[in-house]
């Protein structure tokens, strides 16, 4: 379970997101819906600690997330996923190297092993035969996939993903799409 | 003010680099590739540049020594001494610092703008450590050994112009390099380089590191990352003169 706990960021004295406290369950897909510059990007950036909020907590089953430092803290970052709006890929590196870095860097699988995960989470998102492309070859959408199975390679427990539906590869809820239209959208899934 | 702020920030950065990798082979990994990037990758500029400069010092001493009384080897110990305590060291650090120290910014605030950064902290990785450690340190192995290999190069060159142009011949000019060779020329010019190296690896790390908005901020950092590298190269080289060199 993820508790926001009134939290306020601003920028240079403007504020841009104030007081806002959210409890977001396991299991549970949570979606935060708001115009273009309402401070959805800026409120993950919060949660998943890329940006330190002027107030407020955030706790991660029951442990305050705002408060850690070093070790603690990687230790819950280690858990969580995230998907950026600019898929955030590295260019220098092909498909394959780009979701087995968190592998390589974190466990001490096997080359076979982590190529198998590999071509599983690519699989899971419709992305077979691509593991030799770099991502200056592909299209948006393919893009934001492949950051998706580098997201969730290690099996976090938390997903975060800025505006998903850029690209189509997250749909938000059918009582949603009509104001997506107008609004972006982050999602946060607790796996 | 900015400036106090920028020398914070640079400080908390050098700290922030020391920290316990998460995986000691995939730094390995980084700090041989960067060690490749910095080093093969500006071997060419060197060379080239370090033979020329020991060719034109040889021209130019030989022009300016007109007396019948100084003997021809006296060229050949301007040439190695010039070459060794200056050219080598400074100015093939200069140049290091225009091709590895852009590479360097442009790199980092590239990963920066798009993003990178922020996804290699969300994986719990402390990126200062993985991004800015192995290029200080691959630039603090390769750098001196480019400037080693300078030293040689513009000395060989020095010799095939003093050779070809008839002013100096190879008995001599190998004869001349050494009388009066004093080895702590050497260490002096290896002192320097690896300060030079450490500057031209941290400052641009600086600059990309904490470069925001987008392609233009980029290009812009890594001009100021090149200006402001160059400027302590030669303020050190001035400091590092007049504390090191007995005079």
């Amino acid at each position: 379970m993820i508790e926001v706990k009134n939290i306020q960021k601003s920028f240079d004295g403007k504020i841009i997101i104030q007081d806002v406290s959210a409890v977001m369950k396991a299991g549970q897909c949570n979606l935060i819906i708001g115009a273009s510059g309402s401070g959805k990007t800026v409120l993950m950036k919060c949660m998943v600690g890329l940006f330190d909020p002027d107030h407020g907590s955030i706790l991660y089953g029951g442990h305050d997330f705002t408060a850690m430092e070093g070790r603690d803290k990687t230790e819950i970052r280690k858990e969580i996923g995230m998907l950026f709006q600019g898929s955030a890929l590295f260019d220098s590196q092909n498909v394959e190297q780009n979701i087995m870095f968190p592998l390589s860097m974190f466990t001490d699988w096997t080359y076979k092993k982590k190529l198998d995960r590999v071509n599983e989470v690519l699989n899971r998102v419709n992305l077979p035969d691509v593991n030799r492309k770099f991502p200056a070859e592909l299209s948006g959408g393919m893009k934001k996939r492949v950051a998706l199975a580098q997201a969730i390679v290690l099996n976090p427990k938390y997903l975060f993903a800025t505006n998903p539906i850029q690209g189509s590869i997250l749909k938000p809820p059918s009582s949603s799409t009509n104001s997506s239209k107008r609004s972006r959208s982050n999602i946060i899934s607790l796996l | 003010m900015t400036i106090f702020s920028d020398i914070g920030r640079y400080l908390l950065m050098i700290k922030g680099m020391f920290a316990r990798p998460e995986n000691g082979k995939m730094y390995w990994k980084e700090l041989i590739h960067q060690c490749t990037e910095i080093g093969f990758g500006s071997l060419g500029i060197v060379a080239i540049i370090s033979v020329f400069i020991g060719a034109v010092s040889t021209i130019q001493t030989a022009y300016q020594l007109v007396s019948p009384l100084i003997p021809p080897s006296t060229i050949a110990q301007i040439v190695r001494d010039t070459v060794v305590l200056e050219f080598a060291p400074t100015l093939v650090c200069i140049v290091l610092a225009g091709v590895a120290g852009s590479r360097i910014a442009s790199e980092l605030g590239n990963m920066r703008v798009s993003e990178q950064i922020d996804a290699l902290e969300i994986m719990g990785i402390k990126t200062k450590t993985y991004l800015v450690l192995p290029k200080v340190i691959a630039a603090l192995i390769m750098i001196p050994l480019l400037v080693v290999i300078a030293m040689a190069l513009g000395i060989w060159g020095g010799r095939l112009a003093g050779v070809a142009s008839g002013i100096i011949d190879g008995y001599t000019y190998d004869r001349g390099l050494k009388e009066f060779f004093d080895p702590y020329t050497i260490k002096f010019a290896l002192t320097k380089s690896y300060v030079f190296a450490f500057i031209i690896s941290s400052v641009p790390a600086f600059y990309g590191y904490f470069v925001k908005g987008g392609a233009l901020e980029i290009g812009r950092a890594s001009t100021k990352a090149v200006v402001v590298s160059c400027i302590l190269i030669l303020l050190f080289d001035y400091i590092l003169s007049a504390l090191l060199l007995p005079t």
